[in-house]
């Protein structure tokens, strides 16, 4: 499905990234629109979490005018505008481009380096060989060619009615350049603060990752990640960012999009309960568990990690079967939020409801027009 | 005995602590010692003498010196003893050089050329002693994906079927040593610590006793051998899994070789063969001369068992295994096991056991990539065999690749053996490889069964030790995960084999 790059031998493969980071969330369950001040006060409440070499947002009802439309933001390195004209010509032989622009900056905030980063709202021109092909498939393809076969062209996100804005800095600057709080609103917002542990840096490499509508924004360092890549690999994954985050992401894809597991039970495959839990459960629940572990015994998340995911209707958030790094859930009224801290939460919004620290593995379900992450509260620590 | 070879050991008695108690003369079976009544002397006939220790361990005051004779030809580092030695040999009989146990030459011990990883800072390790580490492991074929349905209760269940899976308490299986090939006493060990451990031995292709099936079939993997031994349904239907071998790493391209001072009684009606009789197992197995045969060899031993337990092919690590090992996946195998240069054997050709094959782990990471290139590695469990000497070897077997690990030698060294290499004579002095009862009582079932289940847990615990270091709390994360290891003082074309990077890189 995707583009597999050559690596003569499995040591070529470069060294993957190490990053600790600060993660917040909050998603309107009544799916009501607003803008970013939440999120961006909330992580720069954790600006310790960071080191100012990579911020990132994800918002979700974010171009209500363009719904139908797969909005593409893709970042230009290096000012290279052959690599612009090229990723042009792609896609204008592969997509119908109903509208494009730059998407506007503040120049009088200073960031490191920035891209040019333009975005595209198009839909698939399919080829007769692609008819067979669903949209979304097709989609990733075109994407995961642009990521790998073009030169100085990233590709920010490929979903529908949202976006990813993400680059080198603090988020709260990364914020203030794309000028976030003035200019959009959703009913998700995910946010990511980087503190990279043996690479400077890049906007690409900043998070939230996404593919289609799917975002993720991750803390930790996956000790499995060797395992988890190559079992990826077989599914025609290629990691071509070398962060833990990446394989999280794919496995979603995997998972979620295209095997259709439920999301509490991707939650049991990323970080399943230990066989002496699987042991006491009934004897139909026992199966599922043991049938989990053992088919997906690749794609245990082994090591620490708290992870936000997002799409379209759902945000959720899980932390590691140990709990090594630390998630916090907390709720007023219609809002839900995740945090890497607690304090985070309260800071932007005193009169907090509820708060909760769900164990290691149990994930916060948050849904649209529904209470599931109040499941959660109930097995809280 | 042969005339103008020279003894490979010096046998040294110190005679002022020998006390004439003739332990060492009862217990050599090559009858290196013998007491003269009228001198009350001990004489010693070197040249049998195989090296084995017993009488050096048994005697009650330290009398005695076993050492080899290496300094007696003129040093030539072409013509070595060996070397001379066997052609000695070879011109008095005019047969094969036989020898037993595993490859002893120098080739690269790729083991000790990878270093493992551990946690600093940026990960946590984690501690084994207060936290769960779990080193439980599936053997079999797994689905590419899980299909779930939700009950009235809002319940999920599993909808899909799942191909057979053998669960072990740990990545460790007994390898294939016949009975025949070792002592009952011996055999009845394996079975009984394999049980006792959760984790399964192998009957190799001797078959497996009627009497033991009932008790020890749950814990045995049963081969169906060129030979077929003692196969029938009753033995297939009695095992956990069902092994096909065709290739064994101590001997690749010849069959198993039983001789027939070594078929008594017992060994006969479990092989299903007359009393005394070599068991000499074809080269190939003559309904296999191709892959589409061995696919029909799988699906008759899955038809015989209903599609209940996993089918293994086992085959020596050789030059092209990438693509063999492809190809038995391909035919329907759920597990392939690759016993590398370095294996054991009772008895094999000098020639072939000393030069025919690959080492192990780079017939591992070659085997652990194609199939992922092909897609197809999660439809077969690795076993990897040939060479595992400690839980450092096993752990890195892991993460080259392997579900699990197969070890023959390290369990017999667990219940006595020394390596002697003698085993084809049938005379171990130790009681594991021999059929004679008067050797095979030495051996007692108990005592052994203690010392192999203890080996489990000492490499068990290592390897949950080693585990934690790593940060990772499930054996499964470290399953091919080549990030954890290094190479030291490889060259490029070996880093590039085993898919690992030079330390430091």
């Amino acid at each position: 499905m995707l583009v597999q790059k050559y690596f003569p031998s499995e040591r070529m493969v470069p060294e993957k990234d190490m990053d600790a980071c600060g993660l917040f969330g909050v998603m309107n369950i009544s799916g009501r629109r607003f803008g970013g001040e939440m999120a961006i006060n909330a992580i720069k409440n954790m600006k310790v979490r960071g080191s100012g070499l990579g911020g990132g947002f994800a918002i979700y009802g974010l171009y209500p005018e363009y719904k139908d439309y797969y909005a593409l933001h893709i970042m230009f390195q290096n000012q290279n505008l052959r690599a612009k004209h090229e990723v042009e010509a792609f896609l204008k032989e592969h997509f119908y481009v109903v509208y494009d622009e730059e998407i506007p900056t503040n120049p009088e905030i200073n960031v490191f380096f920035p891209p040019i980063v333009w975005r595209y709202f198009v839909a698939p021109q399919k080829k007769s060989e692609d008819q067979t092909v669903t949209d979304d498939e097709y989609v990733v393809n075109k994407v995961m060619y642009l990521n790998t076969c073009v030169e100085d062209a990233y590709v920010f996100s490929s979903g529908k009615d949202v976006g990813v804005f993400k680059g080198v800095g603090f988020p709260e600057e990364i914020a203030d350049y794309f000028m976030l709080d003035k200019l959009y609103q959703g009913y998700i917002w995910t946010v990511h603060s980087r503190f990279p542990t043996n690479t400077p840096g890049w906007w690409g490499g900043a998070h939230p990752f996404n593919i289609l509508d799917w975002t993720v924004v991750h803390n930790g360092e996956i000790s499995s990640y060797g395992t988890n890549r190559r079992y990826l690999e077989m599914f025609n994954y290629y990691c071509t960012l070398h962060t833990d985050t990446e394989v999280l992401a794919y496995a979603v894809d995997l998972l979620l999009r295209r095997q259709k597991l439920p999301i509490e039970l991707v939650a049991r495959i990323f970080a399943p309960p230990m066989w002496e839990t699987i042991e006491r459960m009934d004897k139909d629940q026992r199966e599922l568990y043991t049938a989990l572990r053992m088919t997906y015994a690749p794609l245990l998340m082994n090591g620490p990690f708290t992870v936000i995911i997002a799409h379209h209707n759902e945000m959720v958030g899980l932390t590691d079967r140990i709990r090594l790094r630390p998630i916090t859930a907390g709720a007023k009224g219609d809002l839900v939020f995740l945090s890497s801290e607690e304090a985070s939460i309260r800071a932007v919004c005193p009169d907090l409801e509820l708060a909760w620290t769900p164990p290691g593995g149990e994930p916060v379900v948050v849904r649209l027009h529904s209470r599931d992450h109040l499941l959660s509260l109930n097995k809280s620590i | 005995m042969y005339s103008y070879l020279l003894p490979e050991f010096t046998v040294k008695r110190l005679e002022d602590r020998c006390i004439r108690c003739r332990v060492c003369e009862r217990q050599c079976a090559n009858q290196v010692h013998e007491y003269d009544g009228e001198l009350d002397r001990l004489f010693t006939t070197e040249e049998a003498c195989v090296g084995c220790q017993r009488c050096v361990v048994l005697c009650p005051t330290n009398a005695l010196h076993v050492q080899p004779r290496t300094a007696d030809y003129r040093p030539n580092c072409s013509w070595t003893r060996d070397k001379l030695q066997n052609l000695k040999k070879q011109a008095e009989t005019g047969g094969v050089v036989l020898t037993g146990s595993g490859n002893d030459r120098p080739y690269r011990i790729y083991w000790d050329h990878l270093v493992l990883n551990a946690s600093q800072v940026t990960n946590p390790s984690i501690d084994p002693l207060r936290e769960p580490m779990e080193l439980k492991t599936f053997l079999g074929k797994k689905p590419d994906t899980l299909q779930v349905t939700y009950d009235n209760d809002g319940l999920p269940r599993l909808e899909s079927g799942l191909h057979p899976n053998v669960p072990i308490s740990t990545p460790l299986v007994f390898s294939a040593m016949s009975l025949g090939a070792i002592s009952y006493p011996a055999y009845k060990s394996l079975a009984t610590a394999a049980r006792e451990f959760g984790t399964l031995f192998n009957t190799g292709e001797g078959g497996l006793p009627a009497h033991m099936r009932e008790e020890f079939g749950v814990s045995a993997i049963v081969q169906c051998a060129s030979g077929r031994f003692g196969v029938d349904p009753e033995y297939l239907n009695s095992a956990r899994i069902i092994e096909i071998k065709i290739g064994q790493g101590a001997k690749p391209g010849i069959g198993g070789h039983l001789p027939g001072e070594k078929v008594s009684a017992d060994i006969a009606r479990t092989r299903m063969i007359p009393q005394g009789t070599d068991a000499l197992s074809p080269a190939p197995q003559h309904d296999i001369y191709s892959i589409e045969d061995l696919s029909m060899l799988i699906y008759a031993l899955k038809e015989t068992t209903n599609y209940e337990k996993p089918v293994s092919v086992k085959i020596a690590a050789v030059h092209n295994v990438a693509a063999i090992a492809s190809g038995i996946v391909r035919a329907g195998a759920d597990i392939v096991a690759i016993d590398g240069i370095r294996g054991g054997t009772g008895a094999a050709p000098l020639a072939t056991r000393d030069n025919v094959g690959i080492p192990m782990e780079l017939a591992l990471a070659a085997v652990d990539k194609r199939l992922r290139d092909e897609g197809i590695r999660h439809k077969c469990s690795i076993l990897a065999a040939g060479g595992i000497r400690c839980s450092t070897d096993a752990i890195k077997a892991i993460a080259l690749g392997a579900d699990a690990v197969y070890i023959g030698t390290a369990a017999l060294v667990a219940m006595g053996c020394t390596l002697c290499h003698k085993c084809y004579t049938g005379k171990c002095n130790w009681g594991i490889c021999t059929q004679n009862p008067y050797l095979t009582k030495r051996l007692n079932p108990e005592i052994a069964t203690r010392k192999l289940v203890n080996l489990l847990k000492s490499w068990s615990h290592e390897i949950q030790e080693l585990l934690g270091g790593m940060g990772i709390n499930a054996i499964e994360s470290l399953r091919g995960n080549r990030d954890h290891l290094r190479g030291v003082g490889l060259e490029a074309w070996e880093l590039d084999v085993l898919g690992v990077k030079g330390a430091g890189e």
